[in-house]
């Protein structure tokens, strides 16, 4: 805001602005605080898991009940899906609504193929007895993996409903915005992601 | 219709007949709450305003009607924690040897849960964040929070969490276990009943709005000042909004982990804090202090900036030592994260653990003596000028550097090993938090009531209330800090040792005096709406403000300014009274706002009956109110039509006759 345009009077500052003024939009900052109060929920359930990876309570170990192989696979779906939603995000600055649409729904599909891989992850350990009442080891696993599924979850859902969005309305400003902040939170789901694969996998096969 | 016992299991739950008004003194308080209720609701009906109550108020976007609605209900719950601490002191008057009292322990230990949480959570909280969400746009010269439709939501999920508890009062029990809920206690096995249900639910719907209000308002004071307000140029009641609301979204997220987790236990079967299974109870404790140290600087950080404010004001000087009160302020928040130990020296973590945060705790007396000393240093040869809000200010100035010592005394651990959990820690903490919240909270009503509704608070019973209230306090808690060297534990409804009785009694009597204050308090605020034209204030300015907020009319319009104030000193509005200011009368132009939307209010009834669905394993009504919930959320979001224009004639109606009102008493 340059004060020359503002009022003066003789020998005074200009003390208001008289100039049309420009809506500016917080959106982007309030959504990485946001961000970051989330990553305190997972800091606490890592703290949790860092106490209780232990517990085993009689009951089988990490090392025991952790598929390596399958989880790999399963990280693989979730960074692909980042590479994907970063392309959808290209396409959108160059406001190509039908390839931003296409990135997009790959973006989904790859996140929902985590989140079934990891299901199927959950089911085969409760079958073979390993659920999350069996030790607090496997309660802070189920929770913190889970916390961390259920966030994929919740982002599809919101793809879903920006993809009806861009299409009804196309790549509007708001539509552009709502896309940015997915595409940080998606990402962040990785970088959360990372961490559950070294913390909870990595190290509890070691 | 109902013989089939399965189906009444599936609808309602394990609610039965038994479980609603299980005691007499319920059905009598529920007695007088339902007469209180039906008038109110005939009176809003009979006078035709449900429609004014909708659109004006719980659909208002605006942060001052907010912050209004928020302090509201802050003093609603107030009374309702109020009311359960008279029955605690009264119990404990006279529940000596033969006589058990009036209060049988499994109501006690509700009485005593349910104060802590109220007056936490629905007292100080919303006080707090109402007075923030009324002043901060002020203050920075914004005209609304960076989300306005967050910030209804955000206040009716925190209206929600009270409905919550309020409901527990009526139908079933509340938590028996302590505000904090301490496992294995709050575990299923040990708290079968809906108590700590209610209290899971309750907290976590209103965390969420506690949570989004600090993002709310962190990116308001970051992206919104006006042109030229440099940080450090921001009021020192904006700092403390600052720092207050980066502790609530750094803390509030391990609360609502940890209630997850004890959740999860409870409802799930996981072994996080149970006896077996490997649960480590500890864990829980860690966590919850995590969240609740930075909590008590969440709510008094605010009140360092009341108090600021008023003492500047009312000694007719600029604040001695801005820079050093704006260092104290972010010291004191990065400590608050450094010391949540203290609370469970007992713990037994061993000595080099409980010296590093016996240390870290008595740091923080350092920036908050230099705060004491840097309102000592305004007051010092300015112009005092003894209204209510630096009555109050001195009250607590006083009494919180007691308070802040007996602090001192509980950070050395071996004499915590002897004082935890006693009466004395029971009286530092209401020490701390009424002289530093509840004082910082009433000189903040009585100073910036003008500003809200265009008349000030009534003198006289203001100071009535006053000087019930000081001594009130002095008599109800220094009392405890004798019984508590003597060694008596808290939350106890009954007592072998006849000795001990004087001391209950007078401060018994202390919290007589306490409520009278608070009934004068009452009649204040009654009485200035009375004779609210002789108070009216028409200047916008009535106590020679220093901050931008006075610049503007009593109560501000909608806008709150006409045109964007540019700042270039602290105390702007100072700055421009000594340059010699003059309002501008012209060139008005039309003003972008966001528009009313009733998202927030819905979305809070249906989380009031998700967690009723929760308490009462009524697993149809908690799905269906939760699909609703996300249903109504994502339909929020397909409306893009969230904003207009104030026409440039409304401003020019607006402004124009306050133009004529200052004229006629100029």
């Amino acid at each position: 805001m340059s004060t020359e345009s503002a009022v003066q009077t003789a020998g005074q500052p200009a003390f208001y602005v008289t100039e049309e003024e420009h809506a500016h939009s917080s959106t982007l900052l309030g959504f990485w605080i946001y961000i970051m109060s989330d990553t305190l929920i997972f800091a606490a359930l890592f703290a949790t898991f860092g106490v209780l990876r232990h517990r085993y309570a009689g009951g089988p170990t990490a090392a025991e009940v952790l598929d390596i192989p399958g989880v790999a696979l399963n990280t693989a779906m979730l960074l692909i899906s980042s590479i994907t939603c970063g392309f959808a995000m290209l396409e959108m600055q160059k406001r190509n609504k039908g390839s931003t649409l296409f990135w997009l729904a790959v973006t989904g599909l790859f996140g929902a193929a985590f989140v079934g891989l990891e299901l199927h992850e959950f089911a085969t350990m409760i079958a073979e007895g390993a659920g999350p009442q069996r030790s607090a080891f496997l309660s802070a696993f189920f929770t913190l993996v889970g916390t961390h599924g259920t966030h994929v979850t919740i982002g599809i859902i919101w793809l879903i409903t920006l993809m009806v969005q861009v299409g009804r309305k196309g790549l509007v400003h708001e539509n552009a915005r709502r896309l940015m902040c997915f595409s940080m939170f998606w990402h962040f789901l990785d970088v959360i992601w990372i961490g559950v694969f070294s913390v909870v996998y990595l190290l509890g096969v070691l | 219709m109902f013989s089939n016992p399965d189906l009444w299991k599936f609808i309602f739950g394990r609610l039965t007949w038994q479980d609603i008004l299980p005691e007499t003194i319920v059905v009598y308080t529920f007695i007088v709450v339902a007469i209180g209720g039906v008038a109110i609701v005939a009176a809003i009906t009979y006078y035709r305003k449900w429609g004014y109550l909708w659109n004006e108020w719980i659909t208002s976007i605006d942060h001052k009607k907010i912050g209004a609605m928020y302090m509201i209900l802050g003093l609603v719950m107030f009374v309702r924690g109020f009311s359960d601490a008279a029955m605690m002191r009264s119990q404990q008057a006279i529940a000596f040897g033969a006589n058990q009292g009036y209060l049988p322990p499994h109501h006690y230990d509700q009485i005593f849960t349910a104060h802590g949480v109220i007056m936490i959570f629905f007292a100080a909280m919303p006080l707090i964040t109402g007075l923030m969400n009324f002043v901060v746009p002020l203050q920075i010269g914004a005209r609304d929070v960076a989300f306005p439709f967050l910030n209804n939501f955000s206040f009716w999920m925190t209206a929600a969490g009270a409905v919550i508890v309020m409901i527990s009062l009526f139908v079933g029990v509340f938590a028996m276990t302590g505000w904090l809920a301490y496992p294995p206690l709050s575990e299923l096995p040990y708290s079968p009943d809906t108590g700590v249900d209610y209290y899971i639910w309750g907290l976590q719907v209103a965390g969420i709005g506690t949570l989004l209000s600090g993002v709310n308002m962190v990116a308001t004071i970051i992206k919104m000042r006006a042109p030229g307000m440099s940080m450090m140029k921001m009021p020192v009641f904006t700092w403390t909004a600052l720092c207050t609301n980066i502790l609530i979204v750094a803390a509030f997220p391990v609360l609502t982990a940890v209630l997850a987790l004890l959740a999860l236990d409870r409802y799930a079967g996981t072994h996080f804090f149970t006896n077996t299974g490997g649960g480590d109870q500890m864990m829980y404790v860690n966590l919850i202090w995590i969240w609740g140290h930075p909590e008590v600087y969440i709510l008094v950080l605010p009140c360092f900036g009341v108090y600021s404010e008023v003492v500047a004001t009312f000694c007719g000087k600029r604040l001695f030592g801005y820079a050093s009160m704006v260092y104290a302020t972010i010291v004191i928040t990065i400590l608050s994260y450094l010391v949540w130990l203290h609370h469970f020296f007992t713990m037994g973590s061993g000595a080099s653990v409980n010296s590093f945060f016996g240390i870290t705790t008595m740091i923080i007396s350092i920036p908050t003596g230099a705060k004491i000393f840097n309102w000592l240093f305004t007051m010092y040869k300015g112009r005092i000028r003894f209204e209510l809000p630096m009555m109050w200010s001195v009250a607590f100035m006083i009494t919180f550097v007691i308070g802040g010592m007996t602090g001192v005394m509980l950070a050395v651990p071996p004499a915590d090993f002897v004082l935890h959990n006693s009466l004395f820690l029971i009286a530092h903490f209401h020490n701390v938090i009424i002289g530093g919240v509840l004082f910082g909270i009433f000189a903040a009503i009585n100073y910036w009531f003008p500003k809200a509704f265009g008349f000030k608070l009534d003198q006289f019973w203001g100071k009535v209330s006053f000087w019930l209230w000081v001594p009130g306090f002095y008599l109800a808690f220094m009392p405890l800090y004798v019984l508590g060297l003597m060694g008596i534990t808290r939350r106890l409804n009954h007592f072998d040792d006849p000795s001990l009785q004087i001391w209950f009694v007078i401060a018994a009597f202390g919290a007589l005096l306490i409520g009278g204050g608070i009934l004068a308090m009452l009649v204040q605020i009654g009485v200035s709406i009375a004779r609210r034209d002789q108070l009216r204030d028409v200047t916008g300015d009535p106590w020679d403000g220093r901050t931008l907020e006075w610049s503007t009319s009593s109560p501000p319009p909608e806008y709150n300014f006409a045109f964007t104030p540019i700042v270039y000193d602290h105390d702007a509005w100072w700055d421009m009274k000594d340059r010699g200011y003059v309002r501008p009368r012209e060139g008005f132009r039309p003003i972008h706002m966001p528009k009313n939307t009733g998202t927030g209010a819905i979305l809070a009834a249906l989380a009031v009956a998700f967690a009723f669905g929760m308490i009462w394993y009524m697993w149809w009504l908690a799905a269906v109110s939760f699909v609703a919930m996300i249903v109504v959320a994502i339909g929020h979001t397909f409306n893009y039509n969230r904003d207009f224009d104030i026409p440039v004639e409304t401003v020019v109606a607006t402004e124009g006759e306050r133009t004529a009102l200052l004229a006629r008493h100029a």
